[in-house]
């Protein structure tokens, strides 16, 4: 078993962060880099990029948002308690380098999978602008440590409860205008994924993705999370998980995405009966 | 007495080859419990007696594991099936697996003498006979085990060829870890050969059988990723076997295969096996459940994807070959199977292109009928398109089953492996050893994807070379 070592709500309790002993992923994980989980016997394999990782303490963090059976289940899952599976690192690393202004954005749980990539971007010696953004306020997530891995950060919501009013792709044009950006990175819902890439070709300004299809084993052996990418069928499990943005086909991730949207539903209305 | 004898085996001529029982097709197309029932004591011994017990036995030269056949035959002949398992178990570590999965008429049975004028023994209906009746109703004795002598062993990877080489050299007295990237260790055993074929319970029990002789089975770890080989040497591992599998799907690479309802066998197959999606919702991964279903290729992994799509309730399943039934790869006895359960072949026809709706699911294909042409590479006659005789298929469920490629995750993480121009690794056929020094590999990493046997016999060749490497030197 994979203890559960903290576990805190977010986001009104849509949003939980795990903190889990693996050591031995703890030692070698870099940010970008995802585990695939599976809470109990009868369980879904699900991969979540990690949020942050500690080597010394041997803990890894993942941040998730309920959004079915699966999730659910995993919310479940007290202090002390744990997975029955968790495998990684998984996935290539993130390319770290110095390019000068370099822009973060992140939508919803994208803004966990973000951070250590911000982080690391500063650490990099980069000027880095993190632009994040929820629904409202109460749905943000992770402001406080966005703002430290960062030089500057600037926060949407949609409903203007907080911060701009409007996407962060609105936040995104001005920057672009305003700086000489030389990388954005985009990772959240798919929507805003693709539009984040249609403004920044439009600056013709290199966009990093980060894409979370379905997986099965991780390790490029199912072909299950297949993307088409610049016209080429590549495997975001060992291929990815970030790829050019410019060239991901979001369309037809959006619909694999939905593969299963119906089954999903049986599985969370029975879940949800039982508990 | 020469007349006694000869009376005797006029008396085994006589005998025909015992039938093992099986549920009927009609009513196993609809459920995922084993097809063929097991021999009963009685069946058993009298199958053996038809063993005419060759002083130079023909079929232990066809077995890639050298199982004393013969002689395990004998025993339970005489009804003695603890000695009989006890005396498979010198040669084989899996015999319930081999019993029910290794191609016996390609082997063993494929050169017993009995099968020039009639039929073969049932060679394999008798392993599996000898290692079930051990399971049900065993002592649970361990076979005899060497004093332990303080080296360990890595495998990596718990299918049919590292188990073997845990087998082999915990019996010898090393210690073994074997080390598996899924939840659940038994390669393809168990997420890719469907419970109809072999039940994991079997596969369980056989785990299980290892880790009572001392096997440590590992589970959740990436070799080439958690840990590297090296690591694995600094951790005090004096040798590591490599016995990964292919693990790289192929596609078909025509027009639509991104549409959703088209899988890889490897997925389907695993979400199906491994991941229970046939027992969804009680278990949680989903599976799409095709009406109309087409499964491309036909060699095992075909005839096993399309059984259990009919399993899943499908109306038509269709197996999609460019080439003629006589160059199907299956083995007989799964195309059988299959054609009784109503398993429809789509012979000389190719996919051209997939077609999908506004939700990106795939509803249907376009096929091309093929004839066949002059002889290719690999000696079979090339198919070639018939001008003009495209045709459209219903499908809302496409599996491609057209083989396996090399997997190049642990390889990229270790330069000094060399690999083959198709990316597997380069072992001597002799020892298993590979360009890095104290590592060994076998299965289909080196050979491609191939059968459990013969990735076992790989494990065995290897085995005995770690064995002499520990005891002696490299």
């Amino acid at each position: 078993m994979f203890e559960i070592v903290k576990r805190k709500e977010m986001a009104q309790g849509t949003v939980v962060l795990n903190e889990i002993k693996a050591p031995k992923i703890a030692a070698k994980a870099k940010p970008g880099q995802f585990v695939i989980l599976k809470a109990t016997e009868t369980g879904e394999r699900i991969p979540l990029t990690m949020a942050y990782t500690n080597p010394e303490t041997g803990i890894i963090a993942t941040i998730y948002q309920v959004v079915g059976k699966s999730t659910a289940l995993f919310s479940t899952l007290k202090e002390g308690e744990g997975y029955q599976d968790v495998i990684g690192p998984l996935g290539k690393a993130m390319d770290i380098e110095k390019l000068g202004t370099v822009v973060c954005v992140g939508g919803g749980t994208g803004v966990a999978v973000m951070h250590p990539i911000t982080k690391a971007m500063k650490e990099a010696g980069n000027h880095v602008i993190a632009i994040i953004g929820a629904r409202n306020k109460d749905l943000l997530i992770l402001e406080e440590e966005m703002k430290a891995a960062s030089h500057d950060l600037r926060v949407c919501t949609d409903d203007g409860s907080y911060g701009h009013h409007g996407f962060v792709t609105d936040v995104l044009k001005q920057t672009l205008e305003a700086e000489d950006v030389k990388l954005v990175v985009g990772i959240g819902p798919v929507p805003m994924m693709k539009f984040v890439t249609k403004m920044t070709r439009e600056y013709n300004v290199k966009t990093l993705v980060s894409l979370n299809s379905i997986m099965v084993d991780g390790t490029g052996m199912c072909g299950c999370c297949r993307v088409s990418v610049g016209g080429e069928t590549r495997f975001a499990c060992v291929d990815g998980p970030e790829f050019d943005g410019h060239l991901v086909d979001f369309d037809e991730l959006s619909k694999r995405l939905q593969a299963y949207t119906d089954m999903e539903q049986e599985s969370y209305e029975k879940f949800k009966c039982e508990t | 007495m020469g007349d006694k004898q000869e009376k005797k085996e006029k008396k085994k001529d006589k005998l025909p080859r015992q039938v093992m029982p099986e549920q009927k097709a009609d009513v196993r197309r609809h459920n995922f419990d084993e097809v063929p029932l097991g021999f009963t004591e009685q069946l058993a011994m009298q199958e053996a007696s038809r063993c005419l017990q060759c002083k130079k036995p023909a079929c232990v030269d066809g077995c890639p594991v050298e199982i004393d056949i013969p002689g395990f035959i004998k025993y339970i002949q005489e009804g003695d099936f603890t000695r009989a398992i006890r005396h498979i178990w010198q040669k084989n570590s899996l015999p319930a697996i081999c019993g029910r999965v290794c191609p016996q008429e390609d082997q063993c049975e494929g050169l017993c003498i009995l099968g020039k004028k009639g039929e073969p023994v049932a060679i394999g209906h008798l392993e599996r006979f000898a290692a079930d009746h051990e399971r049900h109703y065993g002592t649970g004795q361990l076979p005899p085990q060497a004093k332990a002598t303080g080296k360990r062993v890595a495998v990596v990877g718990s299918g049919p060829s590292g188990l073997t080489v845990a087998g082999d050299l915990i019996q010898k007295g090393h210690e073994v870890t074997v080390f598996e990237v899924f939840h659940k260790g038994g390669g393809v055993l168990v997420y890719g050969i469907p419970e109809f074929r072999l039940p994991k319970e079997i596969v369980a029990q056989e785990l299980n059988f290892l880790e009572r002789l001392g096997v440590k089975i590992q589970c959740n770890e990436v070799i080439g990723k958690t840990t590297s080989l090296d690591e694995l040497f600094e951790e005090g591992y004096d040798a590591i076997y490599l016995g990964v599998g292919a693990g790289l799907p192929r596609f078909l690479n025509i027009p639509g295969e991104n549409l959703v309802g088209i899988y890889s066998a490897n997925e389907y197959l695993t979400r199906a096996n491994l991941m229970k999606a046939y027992r969804f919702p009680e278990y949680d991964t989903p599976l799409v459940k095709g009406r109309d279903v087409a499964v491309f290729g036909a060699g095992n992994v075909a005839m096993d994807s399309a059984r259990t799509a009919m399993r899943m309730g499908a109306d038509n399943v269709r197996i999609i070959y460019r080439r003629s039934r006589d160059e199907m790869p299956a083995r007989q006895a799964e195309i059988h199977h299959a054609e009784e359960e109503g398993i429809q072949f789509y012979l000389l026809t190719a996919p051209t292109k997939f077609i999908g709706n506004e939700q990106g699911r795939v509803t249907g294909m376009e096929c091309l009928q093929m004839e066949l042409g002059e002889p290719d590479d690999s000696g079979r006659r090339r198919p070639v398109p018939v001008k003009g005789s495209e045709f459209e298929l219903d499908c809302d469920l496409a599996v491609i089953a057209v083989g396996a490629g090399a997997n190049p995750l642990l390889t990229q993480s270790t330069p000094e492996l060399q690999l083959n121009k198709w990316g597997y690794v380069i072992a001597d056929e002799k020892s298993g050893k590979t360009t890095k020094k104290r590592v060994w590999a076998g299965g289909d990493i080196v050979t491609g994807a191939a059968t459990v046997i013969l990735a076992a016999g790989a494990g065995r060749i290897a085995s005995n070379s770690i064995h002499d490497y520990l005891s002696v030197g490299w």
